[in-house]
């Protein structure tokens, strides 16, 4: 039951969401409906909670993190639940007369059943990290409310500000939550609740508290965090009835009720909720007085109450929290009613600016009459009530708790504001119903549909029930949820509405006398003024959170960009290096590492001869870069042919091959691209090469290269001098055979075992040749390269000063043998990579190693008779064969799923396939054969793309010839 | 054999990274590579230097380390080689385009 009591809005949410947009009113069915069943539920749970046993659901949802999703009701929750559940459905009914039909009203119910899930959840978890999920989700789903119309700048920012200061505060309270999980060891909310002791005396107590009260007075917007809620009210009216005033603000103070158990009662507790409360409860009640905008005063006023009963909360005696929970319904009440009036008044005259607005009593009585309970039950009037938890707190705040000026200060705070509260109530009534007729109003003023004052009626009616007969209405319940809360420290209390002549009844009257005199010496003012309190309108939240987002986020940025950004490059590969070099180094001095020592043993002097060739290889390429660059192409493909050999001499035949094979096509790709990047000059004197500036910053880069080079050989020696420990490896060696059908395990494991990482290695092969093409395609190479070679122009000359030669002849000639043998190559070389491919299971060779002796093969071809020849005798679609290969591969992982068995399992083990000859014909040869056809086709794209540029350039040149005319003329 | 090694990867590291450091875009690919040598070559050594004992097992049979050198890094290693010729590709073929757009082989486009 519980789980559907919290998924039934969501369900109705996704429902409403796929409703189109002109049907509002069955979107309106929907919300009613699913608020209706909500509300049935937890209805029908009464008689099981009311026995004082909470109600659990249980589901393992990740429990070695110690997260269940664990619904739990008790009394408490289950009073949250059902307020939610009821003012949900009166909201829903009130907003189907009060969207405009032009909105779209399906996305509203949409948002708003997902909001009252996301509430029930909150109220309804029985684990902290669930409640901090659904606790972000209602910070969520507010802030889409809020900015419902989102065309409208005021509800943009009212949004973006609600979310950001509760968003922060809900991480913090994340944070704390955790916190306390770590101290109890359970996140479970029973446990939590059993362990009030252990977290009071933890010596995190302090930092907890601190961390769950951001969380919980961004929430419930107290002070110092109020300021969000009035700007939250360029929401729909409907909006601002359910969330800002009987749920989404409630959640805070739910949750402070929630802890108060485990975590009132200390010293600090009582500062920092009471300093919180007390602030807020006097500065919302004097904001609300000046106010002009009906629903800015309702969100002081909200403010204001909702810091009484943070400072109920505060005292830390069980009455005072009798009183809270009290209190909470009863604002949910008085305050909901009270803003569905503001939104008639608003939807009926089209303002809601208190200076235009007065003498509506005669265009709508009912609202008006209805509107007058409301607010007398919000000013404390006896009969009501409000006024009934009002002498409850008045009660409290004179009993002295802790020795200190805050609680003696108590009572005063409480009388004043509770006279402001008296003020503005009657503003709020005098200002709107009475007065002479208004003046140029946008409509003219009446009664509402009948439908939308019901909900009014029904909350107006339960404020004067409970007000005259609390103990036979709402007691009960009441009862049960504060015996769900304190347990067996449930004090006893009287419901009555008369208590006999005592301090709180003069301190009501007090309020009220104060009050009513207070509103008659302000209304001349109050009728004129600006918005905004006197003194305090220069101060206002809003503005202080602008600027600091602003300077957090632009300036403070912009600065960091600015001293710690750079565009260059080799910064930013200095840094990079840098970085990788002092945390290899930390990390290894912290980890004791000691190089072993070196030893000069065993030493084959062929080996050493290689690699002393290698590095002279490697340091000339280094060095010879940047204006030779035909030599350290040639000294790097040096350094890679003493690499391929070093694979060959230690057993890694595999690797020698493919590296052998992967040097040709570098070199080749390399040399093609060296046609179009121009030559550069070396000059001695050039001046910057002398400047002192440029030899240190050579220096430091030389000595950091050196350092990184000395690091890596210290460690390599140390590891290749130590054992070998036992790793994984012994298992691909025992099974490659007996699960993968070949006998060269490195090919098992490259297609068998870990095939679906050569799947994405392909992949990524795919995608960097189609991205070479693509940037090929529009490619404009420089235009000191743009003229034909010196080699082709010496030909051409000697064509045109023989009569007897075509031009062009030479060119065709030119190393003809050579391109004869080349030509004859190609079937060769494709036998070598059929060789290859076939044997790869078994011996070294594969897919990988055959696909670019294939391309080789066809790279010759290009090479012995140019593009153009080659293009008219040979179709070739390296495009096709990429996708060709992709497919095959996927194809044969997925067809495992046929059989049953999980993506790329291979089938060797499992059918036996007629053997062709000695072939081993496991499916993993399909796979391979995918990777075959795939790096051949992204190999030949990569270097057909870049050869094709000769055949472009003439255009270029063209191109480049038209525009110097133009120039020139 | 080991120092011979270890040796010969210092050497291709701190060639490597003085290109990486140098302005000229050739130069930068010229160090990629030598460093993507290196970092192979590493990576093989993790499996520790073994004469004549190609992961190749026999046919029916089990292999094991006594017998056979490491498969895993040369696994690896395979990979990363053909990765490396893609990532050498993509980086020449950058290098010429901003070669043509900005007229300058300065890495960051402008002298």
């Amino acid at each position: 039951m519980l789980l559907i009591l919290v998924l039934a809005p969501f369900a109705g949410s996704l429902a409403a969401i796929c409703i189109p947009t002109q049907k509002g009113t069955a979107a309106a069915w929907l919300a009613g409906s699913i608020a209706l069943l909500c509300l049935v539920i937890s209805a029908g749970l009464y008689t099981v909670i009311s026995s004082g046993t909470p109600l659990r659901y249980d589901a393992a949802w990740l429990p070695e993190l110690g997260l269940n999703l664990t619904l739990r009701m008790d009394g408490f929750a289950w009073m949250f639940a059902s307020l939610v559940a009821a003012i949900g459905l009166l909201v829903v009914i009130y907003a189907r007369y009060y969207m405009s039909a032009s909105d779209p009203v399906p996305r509203f119910f949409a948002l708003f059943l997902a909001f009252m899930g996301a509430m029930l959840g909150v109220v309804l978890s029985g684990n902290l990290i669930l409640l901090a999920i659904f606790w972000e989700l209602t910070s969520i789903i507010s802030f889409l409310l809020i900015g419902y119309w989102h065309h409208n700048a005021n509800a943009r920012d009212g949004a973006r500000m609600a979310l950001t200061v509760t968003g922060t505060g809900g991480l913090c309270m994340f944070v704390g939550l955790m916190l306390i999980g770590h101290i109890v060891g359970s996140y479970d909310l029973d446990v939590v609740l059993s362990s009030g002791n252990v977290i009071r005396d933890h010596p995190l107590y302090t930092t907890v508290l601190i961390l769950i009260l951001l969380g919980v007075l961004t929430k419930s917007a107290q002070f110092p965090f109020h300021f969000w809620l009035p700007h939250a009210m360029a929401a729909p009216t409907p909006v601002s009835a359910y969330l800002h005033s009987a749920t989404l603000v409630k959640a805070g103070v739910f949750l402070l009720t929630r802890l108060w158990p485990v975590m009132a009662g200390t010293d600090e507790w009582f500062w920092i909720v009471g300093l919180a409360g007390l602030t807020t409860l006097l500065l919302g009640a004097y904001f609300a007085i000046f106010q002009q905008d009906l629903k800015g005063l309702l969100a002081y006023s909200t403010i204001s109450h909702l810091g009484l009963i943070t400072v109920l909360l505060s005292l830390g005696s069980p009455l005072a929290a009798v009183a809270a929970i009290f209190h909470t319904m009863n604002h949910a009440t008085f305050k909901a009613s009270l803003f569905m009036a503001a939104g008639i008044i608003d939807h009926e005259t089209g303002t809601r600016d208190m200076r235009r607005l007065s003498g509506l009593f005669r265009y709508m009585p009912i609202t008006a009459t209805l509107a007058m309970v409301a607010s007398a039950s919000m000013a404390g009037v006896p009969l009501l009530n409000g006024f009934l938890s009002k002498e409850m707190f008045f009660a409290e705040a004179i009993e002295t708790h802790k020795y200190n000026i805050l609680d003696t200060l108590t009572p005063y705070v409480a009388t004043i504001a509770s006279m402001f509260a008296v003020t503005y109530s009657i503003r709020f009534i005098h200002s709107v119903f009475f007065g002479p007729p208004p003046q140029d109003l946008p409509k003219v003023p009446h009664e509402p549909p009948h439908w939308m004052l019901a909900p009014i009626y029904f909350l107006v009616f339960s404020c004067l029930v409970v007000g005259v007969i609390p103990a036979l209405t709402i007691g009960p319940f009441l009862h049960t949820a504060v015996q769900s809360v304190l347990g067996i420290a449930t004090p006893v209390y009287s419901l009555a509405v008369w208590h006999g002549w005592n301090l709180p009844l003069f301190m009501s009257l007090i309020a009220l006398v104060c009050g009513v005199g207070l509103f008659l010496v302000m209304k001349p003012y109050l009728t004129t003024s600006i918005e905004g309190p006197p003194f305090f309108r220069r101060l206002e939240g809003q503005r202080i959170f602008e600027r600091v987002l602003v300077t957090l986020s632009w300036k403070w940025a912009r600065s960091i960009e600015m001293r710690a950004g750079t565009r260059r490059l080799q910064p930013q590969m200095r840094i990079l290096v840098a970085v990788a070099l002092v945390a290899a180094a930390v990390t290894l001095l912290l980890q004791g590492f000691k190089p072993a020592a070196i030893a000069f043993r065993s030493i084959d002097p062929a080996f050493a001869l290689i690699w002393l060739i290698g590095m002279i290889c490697a340091i000339g390429a280094a060095y010879q870069a940047k204006f030779h660059r035909l030599a350290a192409l040639v000294l790097l493909g040096g350094a890679g042919l003493v690499t391929c050999l070093t694979f060959v001499w230690l057993s890694a035949p595999d690797l020698a091959a493919t590296q052998l094979l992967v040097e040709i096509v570098t070199t080749v790709l390399i040399l093609l691209g060296l046609r179009w990047l121009p030559k550069r000059i070396e000059n001695p004197d050039d001046p910057e090469l002398m400047t002192i500036s440029t030899r240190l910053r050579r220096l430091r880069d030389l000595a950091t290269a050196v350092f990184a080079g000395i690091g890596m050989m210290l460690i390599s020696y140390t590891v290749m001098t130590r054992e070998l420990p036992e790793t994984i490896s012994s298992y691909f060696l025992e099974r490659a055979y007996s699960e993968g059908g070949g006998t060269n395990v490195v090919n098992v494991i490259l297609v068998d075992f870990r095939g679906f990482d050569t799947l994405g290695e392909i992949a990524v092969l795919c995608i960097v040749a189609l991205t070479v093409f693509a940037l090929l395609l529009r490619f404009r190479p420089a235009t000191e390269s743009l003229e034909t070679p010196e080699q082709q122009r010496v030909q051409n000359a000697f064509d045109d000063d023989h009569p007897d030669r075509k031009k062009g002849d030479s060119i065709a000639e030119y190393l003809l043998v050579p391109s004869v043998i080349m030509r004859w190559m190609f079937p060769v070389i494709g036998m070598l990579a059929a060789f290859l491919f076939f044997r790869g299971h078994d011996l070294p060779g594969g897919g990988f190693a055959a696909g670019i002796a294939m391309s080789i093969a066809f790279i010759l071809q290009y090479m012995a008779g140019g593009t153009r020849w080659v293009e008219e005798r040979l179709r070739i679609h390296p495009l096709r064969w990429m996708a060709i290969g992709l497919l095959v591969a996927t194809a044969t992982g997925l067809g495992s799923w046929l059989f049953g068995y999980p993506f790329l399992t291979s089938h060797a083990q499992y059918a036996s396939l007629p053997v062709l000859g000695k072939i081993p014909l496991a499916t993993a040869i399909l796979f391979d054969l995918g990777v075959f056809a795939l790096v051949l086709g992204a190999t030949v794209l990569i270097l057909i793309a870049l050869a094709h540029q000769s055949v472009r350039a003439p255009r270029a040149q063209m191109r480049a010839a038209k525009m110097a005319a133009k120039e020139n003329a | 054999m080991e120092l011979v090694l270890s040796a010969g990867i210092g050497v291709l590291t701190a060639s490597g990274v003085w290109l990486l450091f140098r302005p000229r875009t050739y130069q930068v690919i010229i160090g990629l590579s030598l460093l993507s040598y290196a970092v192979n070559l590493f990576i093989f050594g993790m499996g520790r230097l073994r004469v004549n004992a190609p992961p190749i097992v026999e046919k029916g049979g089990a292999g094991g380390l006594l017998t056979h050198t490491d498969p895993i890094p040369q696994a690896l290693v395979l990979t990363a080689i053909v990765i490396g010729f893609a990532m050498t590709a993509l980086f020449l073929v950058v290098l010429l385009a901003s070669r043509g757009l900005t007229g300058t082989d300065h890495v960051d486009g402008r002298e």
